[in-house]
């Protein structure tokens, strides 16, 4: 397989040095990176899953809003972005498989590369601190 | 295919006799086949390379793999520039801002160089590539972007038999965890997958490395792992560091080959150095 651009190595790399958890996918949805926080987020490693189609990773949470209702896909950040090729962020609720509910917000955003081509996107997830 | 080496120092071209068996001059490669003659990058080993004389050769191709000072310095005594009669084409890196035109305008402009650009009386034509495939005569060549400061590119120049990939400027091991084993997420791999001959960033020992990561260049270490990675037949290091003399050079290389077990060929690049691939 074809090496992937270095925008996206580039992106990778960023990731293996932060605290924050970051899921790196292709234009298509696919989770092809995240880094040791986001383990702990997914409950995977990444060494053992490695990358992951988006059919399969986009089931590993249920999304809500305050009220508990569920949020349609296309109203997710990082959908917004793969599709729209553009920056979105929003607050909401994750539910994982294993039940933990956790208030998190996401900031997603394209990888347009030099040649001004669209690559992939990426999401920093980050923890919401309640202040009730 | 003829790969000729005139220049593999680093950074800006060095002048002690201590540097003189590896060389002091800066990124240069002639590779040549049948009557085509590719000049990879323009550093100050350009000098003194004309188109042989009374065969009718009239057009050269420059292939620059970025636009930093040690790449394109010998380009104002580029003597081929100054014959009309030639017809000569830079293929350089696009940039998301200026054009290769603009940015190479730069240097070969006033304060810096007497002569314009467009005073040169050659014929000349400029391609902005990216991640490309082209052909020249007997060549296709091959364009990727790679780790390095400000667009970088490197090349796989192949003749249909061999091929040859001139990565001299790469840092593919930057980030926390250096060099990646798992290759679609090594920058260059494509380029160097199982390329006859490859002629790679070495600039420094890996005792220098950590305190030089994200200058845009590779250890010897790292260069080896590479090449190994890409299983590449015969590596040549290079972009030597400014500092380090013939003796310092020799005895970096002793040590990886004592501490490295590769089954491929793998040696310092030298200045004047000539393989022949098929």
């Amino acid at each position: 397989m074809p090496a992937y651009a270095i925008e996206i190595i580039l992106n990778r790399q960023l990731a293996d040095c932060l605290s924050m958890p970051v899921f790196i996918t292709d234009t298509a949805g696919n989770l092809i990176f995240y880094n040791e926080p986001a383990e702990k987020v997914l409950g995977t490693r990444f060494e053992e899953t490695g990358e992951m189609k988006v059919e399969t990773w986009s089931t590993i949470f249920k999304q809500q809003d305050d009220e508990g209702n569920l949020l349609p896909p296309d109203s997710l950040p990082l959908v917004r972005t793969i599709k729209d090729q553009t920056p979105n962020h929003k607050t909401f609720w994750i539910v994982s498989m294993l039940g933990k509910t956790e208030k998190i917000s996401v900031t997603a955003y394209p990888i347009i590369g030099r040649a001004g081509n669209f690559l992939g996107a990426v999401a920093i997830f980050w923890q919401v601190k309640d202040a009730s | 295919m003829k790969v000729t080496l005139r220049g593999v120092r680093g950074s800006i071209p060095t002048t002690s006799p201590h540097m003189s068996h590896y060389g002091g001059n800066t990124s240069c490669a002639i590779v040549s086949e049948e009557d085509r003659i590719l000049v990879m990058d323009g550093g100050s080993g350009m000098q003194q390379f004309n188109l042989p004389e009374g065969t009718g050769m009239n057009r050269v191709d420059i292939l620059l793999t970025h636009l930093h000072l040690d790449h394109i310095q010998g380009l104002g005594f580029f003597i081929p520039f100054f014959n009309p009669e030639n017809d000569i084409h830079i293929w350089g890196p696009a940039s998301t801002t200026n054009s290769l035109h603009a940015r190479l305008s730069r240097y070969l402009s006033p304060p810096l160089f007497p002569v314009q650009l467009r005073e040169l009386p050659c014929k000349l034509t400029l391609h902005e590539i990216e991640n490309s495939s082209f052909a020249i005569g007997p060549f296709t060549i091959e364009s990727r972007f790679v780790i390095h400061p400000g667009p970088t590119v490197g090349f796989r120049v192949s003749n249909g038999r061999s091929v040859f990939t001139y990565i001299p400027d790469h840092e593919p091991a930057l980030g926390a965890n250096g060099l990646l084993p798992d290759t679609k997420w090594l920058s260059g791999f494509d380029l160097a997958v199982n390329a006859d001959l490859l002629l790679h960033d070495a600039q420094y020992s890996y005792q220098q490395y950590p305190s030089k990561k994200g200058w845009g260049h590779s250890s010897m270490d790292d260069a080896a792992k590479f090449a190994s990675l890409a299983g590449v037949k015969h590596l040549l290091l290079a972009h030597h560091d400014p500092a380090h003399t013939d003796a310092q050079l020799d005895e970096l290389f002793a040590d990886l080959k004592k501490r490295k077990n590769y089954s491929f060929n793998y040696e310092l690049a030298a200045e004047g150095m000539q393989i022949n691939l098929p």
